[in-house]
């Protein structure tokens, strides 16, 4: 399975974020997308997750399912948890096994895989930022999908956790998964491919 | 087909949570219709004719109250970027969640609709044909107000702007749906020629609806 984007460029409100931005990343492969505020890393991943549309460029997935389109592929994990404050912990995590396609066995082990078991029954207001994107994070290991888009997954989490989602994504790399994470630090994963967006738009700004 | 199930159940769920606004749409028609009686005074004849308008209009006016809520919470929280990566097409999901929107909201309107005829001056007969006509009709204008929804959803505080969108689309529903009320209760026109369109609008709009709505949604992909 491989994963290409070519010369895509993508505008937002009017202004154009990125442009002419390829890459390539190959089954177990993880691309660390990284770049100043404001040059288009979560765009580029909502583009890849078909959220936004490329204004140009293609987007193309080998060796997937052709049934499928590339975002019903992927897990995009965002900056919005996606939780219903009102639904238990076990709750949320069921409706999003039950809506993305995931086995309902699987949603209890991903909760003590992300070390939530003991807070199953609990509203979801009542977590804290950083359990609440465990609990996001659980999401992937409860359905399987071999495309994990990551928009700064690490953002709110402490060490142990970062640790834990870093042990996920090797392991996620291990069974022939692609990981897409854009992040402001490293991840912990040894031989990923980099990908710097920002350069052209400084440049765009040097030379009026 | 899991996958829409539990979206339904889901909203379902939500809806009679605390702050999930499943009573808001029924409170306020009920403190509407039951304050027509006291503004109009004890004339009991012009009660029972306006009872069907009034019936109607306060569920049209209800069921607008809660339609800001039916995409721009799971717009505003994420939800919806996971239901579009979903692997059910957009226009059933959204029409998974407009059908869960009018059993919490449109429903309770139905059911009330008998019992709050009783203020009005209204016969059971009368009252037995509105709740039919609201039956036929409210579904409707949850799905006329999906579009709405749909249009309005990455605006904040977009309510009243939702309002004034759907207002005049929903005023055929208004009209033919008094008009079936009055035929059974006063004549001279037959039941079922304003029934049967007010029927038609609703099998129209629950098949546009999703459609448009789902488009509206892709359009919006910002």
């Amino acid at each position: 399975m491989r994963l290409v984007g070519s010369d895509l460029a993508c505008v937002r409100g009017g202004r154009q974020v990125f442009s002419r931005v390829g890459f390539t990343v190959c089954a177990g492969e993880a691309l660390l997308v990284t770049g100043p505020n404001g040059a288009g890393k979560s765009s580029l991943l909502r583009l890849v997750s078909g959220l936004l549309r490329p204004q140009q460029g293609r987007l193309e997935l080998e060796g997937g399912d052709l049934e499928l389109t590339i975002a019903e592929q992927a897990h995009y994990l965002g900056h919005q948890d996606a939780l219903k404050p009102s639904l238990s912990v076990q709750e949320n995590l069921r409706f999003w096994t039950a809506l993305l396609g995931g086995e309902a066995a699987k949603s209890d082990h991903a909760l003590a895989a992300v070390g939530l078991d003991g807070l199953a029954p609990l509203p979801a207001i009542y977590l804290s930022a950083g359990q609440r994107r465990r609990l996001a994070i659980a999401r992937l290991i409860a359905i399987e999908r071999p495309i994990w888009l990551l928009d700064e997954p690490t953002s709110v989490l402490d060490t142990a956790a970062q640790a834990m989602l870093a042990d996920l994504i090797r392991a996620h790399l291990a069974d022939h998964g692609l990981v897409l994470v854009a992040s402001h630090g490293p991840i912990g994963v040894n031989g990923a491919k980099q990908l710097r967006l920002g350069q052209q738009a400084d440049q765009g700004t040097q030379s009026p | 087909m899991t996958a829409l199930a539990a979206l339904l159940a889901r909203d379902l769920r939500l809806a009679v949570r605390v702050g999930g606004g499943a009573l808001i749409g029924i409170l306020f028609f009920t403190l509407l219709v039951t304050l027509v009686p006291f503004a109009v005074g004890p004339d009991l004849p012009l009660l029972a004719r306006l009872g069907p308008a009034i019936l109607w209009l306060g569920a049209l006016l209800a069921s607008l109250l809660g339609l800001d809520r039916l995409l721009a919470m799971d717009h505003e929280d994420g939800t919806l970027d996971l239901i579009l990566t979903a692997r059910v097409p957009l226009e059933l999901a959204v029409a998974a969640k407009a059908l869960a929107h009018w059993l919490t909201t449109g429903l309770p309107l139905v059911i009330a609709a008998p019992l709050l005829g009783l203020l009005l001056n209204l016969d059971p007969k009368a009252t037995g044909t509105i709740a039919v006509t609201l039956l036929a009709g409210t579904p409707a204008l949850t799905f006329i107000g999906l579009i709405g929804a749909a249009l309005t959803v990455a605006l904040r505080r977009g309510g009243l702007l939702l309002a004034i969108l759907v207002l005049p689309l929903t005023v055929p529903i208004l009209i033919f749906g008094v008009a079936a009320s009055n035929a059974a209760i006063v004549g001279p026109v037959p039941f079922g020629t304003p029934f049967t369109i007010l029927c038609a609008l609703t099998l129209i709009s629950v098949v546009i609806g999703p459609f448009a709505a789902a488009i509206a949604l892709r359009q919006g992909l910002e």
